[in-house]
């Protein structure tokens, strides 16, 4: 298990990581989503590595699906509902990049802390993608939370959806009914998204989220 | 005789270094004109600029204080000493031992220093400008370079330059993602250090963008060519860190083997010609920022690091 296969997984799940750090640092929307087909890529690299090294041929299935959909697909759509929606040159307004960044390490920190403790006895390879997957996916939700726009926290959504995939392969085991189900399940969360999208901007003539707060009666 | 033969090596680096040092900042400027479909400067053209400034005779201004005419050979000496200590050619030189990567960062931190005070000394208000916009660019760049010398003497198990080198010479440094991230980190600080495109324009004298040229502008003669020479001298301890750190191939150990010794050399003069040609290319490519766009640049490199330092926590614990 040690040398040189250990080191190339590491080294992608590493940069998965560094790719949730990417997109966070990105404040253009277009750019956003080129970010985050290069997300899907890595993640479709590092699931194809360990179904090589775990010898596990339905793995390569699911890499498959992560390189079509995730890395092709829902970029070309997510592009062409921005330009649809006329958002595509945005800058957004962020939190601040610097302050995120800080979240950010703070939370790839705990959950090293945190998966390095539970998992004493695992499998070392499994190990390090599931502290590397809880990172992603922390990563995911601080940027649902830090970003304004609805198209942002999307991908914010897809790219946590990245760090459960990256974590299921890593622990052996997972079926491929459930991969495929869950595959398609975010397909159709997409669709949906995408639909109120539309609906939103219609309804509200904007996707910026803190709009939408003044209409729920909140403050501002 | 051993130690006059480590004497001897040790001497060579340091005239090496002086020596290559404006050639290195002449070939960069050439790389740049050509790319840009220009003659540009005969290589040789800084030492030309050198000798002709150390002919020149000095003009101070009235209120510059004692610390003012000091200061370049100051920065001059400091900068020398650090390229000493770096491994070039030839690794385990007889200084290298006195003196690890952090004092090396220290020796060129005191060294900027001084040149901020010089950029105050004055009292111009382009020298504090660029006094106040170099300090920044150091608070920021000090701390992600000191990052990146903690994972990398995680990694190595040394902060000597010489066992580093070694170490990633030896097939048991692996395939390392808290390298490259070291690797991407330290190359964005030592475009801030040495003040090339996105942060500062090495070859520009308008007001808005300079920083380095801001803090020198009120010295001439030999002052200025101690202070050019110096800059071009920690270009090169910038390029010889990155390739003793992260290309150490052909390094010759510490024999005096002529062959193994020669190709030490050549090695040593191809990285410095890459990281050249590397440098103008991405110079070319790339636009200034403005200064406020610096601290989100080299915030960048201190995340970079400190996910440096935390991966490799996670590597080390299997």
């Amino acid at each position: 298990m040690h040398g040189i296969t250990f080191d190339i997984a590491h080294l992608l799940a590493g940069s998965l990581v560094v790719m949730s750090f990417v997109q966070l640092y990105q404040d253009r929307l277009s750019a956003l989503i080129n970010v985050f087909a290069a997300h899907a890529l890595v993640l479709a690299l590092s699931v194809a590595w360990q179904a090589f090294v775990q010898e596990a041929p339905h793995l390569y299935i699911t890499a498959v699906i992560a390189l079509v959909f995730k890395a092709i697909v829902i970029p070309v759509a997510l592009r062409r509902i921005i330009v649809r929606l006329g958002i595509h040159r945005e800058i957004e307004t962020v939190v601040g990049v610097g302050p995120a960044m800080l979240l950010g390490i703070g939370l790839v920190a705990l959950s090293m802390v945190v998966m390095l403790r539970v998992t004493a006895d695992a499998d070392p390879l499994a190990r390090e993608d599931l502290a590397f997957a809880l990172s992603v996916v922390l990563l995911g939700l601080l940027m649902m939370v830090t970003r304004r726009n609805a198209v942002s926290q999307v991908i914010g959504f897809m790219s946590l959806e990245n760090g459960l995939v990256l974590a299921a392969t890593g622990a052996k085991g997972m079926p491929l009914v459930v991969e495929i189900s869950v595959a398609f399940s975010v397909l159709i969360a997409f669709i949906v998204i995408g639909i109120f999208l539309f609906r939103i901007r219609e309804r509200f003539d904007t996707v910026d989220m803190q709009a939408m707060d003044r209409f729920r009666g909140e403050k501002r | 005789m051993a130690v006059i033969r480590d004497f001897a090596f040790q001497g060579a680096q340091m005239l090496l270094v002086l020596l290559l040092s404006p050639l290195l900042t002449g070939f960069v400027r050439k790389v740049k004109a050509r790319l840009l479909r220009r003659q540009g400067p005969p290589l040789l053209q800084p030492y030309r600029d050198l000798i002709r400034l150390m002919r020149k005779d000095v003009v101070l201004a009235d209120n510059a204080s004692w610390l003012f005419r000091v200061i370049p050979y100051f920065i001059f000496a400091a900068t020398w000493i650090a390229a000493s200590l770096v491994p070039t050619f030839q690794s385990g030189l007889l200084f290298s031992w006195s003196a690890d990567l952090i004092a090396i960062i220290a020796v060129l931190g005191s060294a900027r220093f001084f040149l901020a005070l010089a950029g105050l000394d004055v009292g111009t208000s382009f020298g504090g400008i660029g006094s106040s916009r170099e300090v920044m660019i150091a608070s920021l760049a000090e701390p992600a370079m000191l990052m990146i010398v903690f994972t990398l003497a995680l990694i190595a198990g040394s902060t000597q330059l010489s066992t580093m080198a070694a170490f990633m010479n030896s097939p048991e440094v692996g395939l390392r993602v808290s390298l490259g991230l070291g690797l991407i980190a330290l190359i964005i600080v030592a475009i801030a250090e040495n003040a090339r495109i996105p942060v500062d324009n090495p070859a520009t004298h308008l007001e808005l963008t300079m920083v380095h040229e801001a803090m020198v502008l009120e010295y001439s003669g030999r002052h200025l060519a101690l202070i050019e020479l110096a800059a071009a001298l920690k270009l090169l301890v910038y390029l010889s860190l990155i390739a003793c750190l992260f290309a150490p191939w052909g390094m010759s150990p510490p024999t005096a083997e002529p062959r193994l010794l020669i190709i030490g050399v050549a090695a040593y003069v191809a990285k410095l010609a890459v990281g050249g040609v590397l440098l103008a290319v991405f110079e070319t490519a790339i636009a200034k920022m403005r200064v406020f766009r610096v601290p989100g640049f080299l915030g960048a490199a201190l995340m970079l690091a400190l996910l440096a330092t935390l991966l490799r926590f996670v590597s080390r614990s299997f």
